[in-house]
């Protein structure tokens, strides 16, 4: 069969073309809009889980002077708050919010390869946020079983929100997923098939490398979760015992019989740790291009960067077993996960320092996004550390469901990749409105989320090595020394303290929508193709008449002999002067 | 420079060096159309949906207390006084693979542009869909009505057996019922002959879904029936 003509052949869409307002902005099949719509509505619910954390926050640094959380209160916001940043929020704002925005523009695209579906792909996402807030409006409440939700626990009688909230999470889980299926094939698709002239894989800035690989893994580990969520919805619904194992109750035998709890550990582990590598490829992907971007220098080693996002991708798929040391696996399946565990740590750490040799020596310009991105270093080195020590079976069985895990958790999966969503937004908010922020109000962002979620995440480690467990509703005196329980107080005054001054964030981006000072087409002298389009903010089609066409590599800073310290994308080679490193072009 | 000569299509290359052409190559990595490189990619994550409910399956088959039931008495039929055990299932099997075939033939068709055998070759294909469905539906009917086996539980042994069996041939058979919705508008579509520009891969990216189901099925066929 002749495929040769398929290269040539024009495989351009038939665009949609917007003619009213619904049509685009609302109803919209533009990958710029739907990124905004995905963006905002994953930073809407993201607000929501944020406000429950610092209820409970309250609740656990002054149990006997607010009376504003029950305990099975305590224990559905827990739930909501977990799942809302580690789907509805981190998952979605990366791949749908940034992914959607980033591959096309910086692809030299004019869309993604099926605008429609991708349309279709947010209103899902919406439809799977209204069923999760619709939890909170049913009897009984949302589910309180841990973001986990591990059976039995999660479907039997006296956890709260077993009537409605567990059926409406699951449902509201399978939609979600669906939504991403759609949203991913076409990000993996576009990547794959859709760039523009002379961009090859190896040109591709390390954005679009981390959301590439992260969305693989989401398409190949999200089915471990839908599979979990039906045989659990049949559990509840139906009656079926797949998780559930025969349990007697006030002495009388309930309606299970003899299925696997662990059963549900697996599969949910076997989507819960590529999850979390779902979330940090992406941000380490454009962590590198904002610290490159900000140091006038090329990101250091770029070829070990993408392998290093790959290799990690895919030793995300052998570590899942690393959160299930104490349900009594066989200690060589522990040792062997353990190994596993350690071994990813080798890329991850090239991974950092790849990224302080780039800003070793080079001209470092302390903007706002610069500054939450040399933060996420500090933040994600630290996370990354407690993580080894958690990986060790015999040091993770003390430590396992303690305030240590907490810490670790929120270090490097909570703090660390919000750091980068943050630098990613102001890096990226001059091309997105065609204005800039305030530098003043930005930089008192930057100073007080990093201060302050050091001094909320940094003492659980310690009251986790005293021994401090979590999901308790009140600690007091009783179960823990007068010290751990005032260290406690002042981990919900340093929680407060940080979701209040991120209203530093949304006043500086809302009031600048109107009176920031207006861009341009490149304030940061980026060489990337998205600072290129003809109009900023992108128009439909992004590029006017006229593909970009690309030449070199995505991290020209600073070359020997240029007259301007960056060479955008798009320029030709020129005759005497030393070329940029450029690994797509020499086989 | 060695990159232009991979921009205008595939590389001339064989053996490894064609294949890191092809992927060192600018605007696309697989010389296919779009549609189809996405069905790739929406197959590899649907066999990890499968993969997922058949090692459930294996897991909690090999992990109950209770004996399991034997398939072959379970799945068999009274023909004629004679019990044949998997009767039923062969037929299913064997019409599904028949459909295989048939969509092999309408793809080739396809791209003869062949628009009648094309159209008819694939309402075949998505009748023989319809009658494993049929059957499915009568073998359900069957052990739900005459063995009293429920999701929850049978008479025969592990109340799993009727869980995993309902859940993973009930997904199954949602694939093949959507399959052949799908096969029957892409037929209409052919017929019309609103592909004539674009080409016929449409009926090759139909086929591809098609084919998955059917090797689905034959894990399904081994693991469930034959073990």
């Amino acid at each position: 069969m002749a495929y040769v003509a398929i290269a040539d052949r024009d495989q351009e869409q038939h665009f949609h073309h917007p003619h009213s307002w619904v049509t685009k902005y609302v109803w919209s099949q533009d990958h710029k809009v739907i990124a905004i719509q995905y963006g905002g509505t994953a930073i809407a619910v993201g607000v929501v889980a944020m406000i429950l954390s610092s209820m409970f926050r309250l609740q656990l640094g002054f149990p006997d002077s607010f009376t504003l959380v029950s305990p099975n209160e305590y224990y559905q916001y827990v739930t909501m708050h977990g799942m809302i940043m580690v789907i509805y929020l981190l998952t979605a704002l990366f791949l749908g919010g940034f992914g959607n925005y980033l591959i096309p523009l910086q692809l030299g695209a004019r869309d993604m390869v099926f605008p429609f579906m991708n349309m279709l792909s947010y209103w899902v996402y919406l439809l799977s946020v209204i069923i999760l807030l619709a939890s909170f409006f049913v009897p009984g409440g949302p589910t309180g079983a841990g973001w986990t939700l591990y059976p039995p626990q999660s479907i039997s009688p006296g956890t709260p929100g077993v009537d409605g909230g567990i059926v409406l999470m699951i449902l509201s889980l399978a939609v979600f997923i669906i939504a991403f299926t759609m949203g991913g094939l076409n990000y993996v698709t576009t990547v794959l098939q859709a760039r523009c002239r002379g961009m090859t894989l190896m040109r591709m800035p390390l954005s679009i490398w981390g959301i590439f690989v992260a969305t693989i893994l989401g398409l190949l580990a999200f089915p471990a979760l839908l599979v979990a969520a039906i045989m659990m919805l049949l559990d509840r619904v139906v009656g079926t015992s797949f998780f559930m194992p025969e349990m007697l109750s006030m002495g009388e035998q309930g309606p299970y019989n003899d299925g696997s709890p662990i059963l549900f550990q697996h599969l949910f582990w076997f989507f819960g740790h590529p999850e979390v590598y779902i979330v940090a490829l992406p941000a380490f992907g454009m962590v590198s291009d904002v610290l490159s971007t900000h140091a006038r220098k090329n990101i250091f080693g770029y070829r070990m960067m993408v392998w290093a996002i790959v290799a990690i991708g895919g030793l995300s798929f052998i570590v899942w077993a690393h959160h299930m040391y104490v349900s009594g696996m066989n200690p060589y399946f522990g040792f062997f996960f353990a190994t596993t565990t350690l071994i990813i740590a080798v890329p991850t750490a090239l991974k950092v320092y790849n990224w302080v040799l780039t800003l070793w020596r080079g001209n470092i310009q302390l903007t706002v996004p610069m500054l939450f991105a040399i933060g996420f270093i500090f933040t994600f080195t630290h996370g990354g550390l407690t993580g080894l020590f958690l990986g060790n079976v015999t040091v993770d069985l003390p430590l396992s469901d303690t305030y240590f895990v907490i810490g670790h958790f929120h270090m490097v999966m909570g703090v660390s990749p919000v750091l980068v969503l943050f630098a990613a937004i102001y890096h990226w908010y001059p091309k997105m409105t065609g204005r800039m922020f305030n530098e003043t109000l930005g930089k008192l962002h930057f100073w007080c989320t990093l201060l302050g979620t050091y001094s909320v995440y940094l003492p659980m480690h310690y009251l986790g090595i005293l021994g401090m467990p979590r999901r308790y509703w009140a600690y007091g005196s009783d179960f823990i020394p007068e010290s751990a329980q005032t260290l406690n107080s002042g981990i919900t005054v340093a929680a407060i303290f940080v979701a209040a001054s991120q209203l530093f964030f949304f006043v500086n981006i809302l009031w600048s929508l109107r009176n920031g000072k207006p861009a341009g087409g490149n304030p940061w002298k980026a060489t990337t193709l998205e600072w290129l389009t003809p109009q900023t903010p992108p128009a439909h089609l992004n590029w006017g008449d006229k593909l970009p066409e690309v030449h070199r590599w995505a991290y020209d800073y600073s070359v020997p002999g240029e007259d301007r310290d960056f060479v955008p994308q798009t320029e030709p080679p020129h005759e005497g002067v030393t070329a940029g490193r450029d690994h797509g072009v020499h086989h | 420079m060695a990159h232009d000569a991979t921009v205008a299509g595939q590389s001339t290359d064989p053996g490894m060096k064609g294949l890191v052409d092809d992927w060192a190559s600018d605007r696309q990595t697989f010389h296919v159309p779009w549609g189809k490189a996405m069905m790739w990619i929406f197959l590899l994550s649907d066999t990890f949906i499968f993969t997922c409910f058949l090692t459930g399956y294996m897991n909690v088959r090999s992990s109950t207390r209770v004996q399991w039931p034997l398939p072959s008495e379970v799945f068999a039929l009274d023909v004629a006084g004679v019990t044949v055990p998997l009767l039923l299932i062969a037929i299913m099997t064997f019409v599904l693979i028949t459909s295989s075939g048939t969509m092999a033939l309408a793809v080739n068709m396809g791209y003869r542009r062949d628009r009648a055998k094309t159209a008819a070759l694939m309402f075949v294909t998505a009748a023989f869909g319809a009658i494993f469905v049929g059957m499915q539906a009568f073998e359900w009917s069957k052990l739900i009505i005459e063995e009293g086996v429920r999701p929850w539980g049978n008479p025969m042994g592990a109340p799993q057996f009727g869980s995993f069996f309902f859940m993973i041939t009930g997904f199954h058979g949602l694939h093949v019922s959507i399959g052949v919705i799908y096969l029957a508008v892409v037929a209409i579509k052919v017929l019309r002959g609103d592909y004539e520009s674009r080409g016929y891969e449409i009926v090759e990216i139909t086929g591809l879904y098609w084919h998955f189901v059917d090797l689905v099925w034959v894990f399904i066929f081994a693991f469930f029936y034959l073990w």
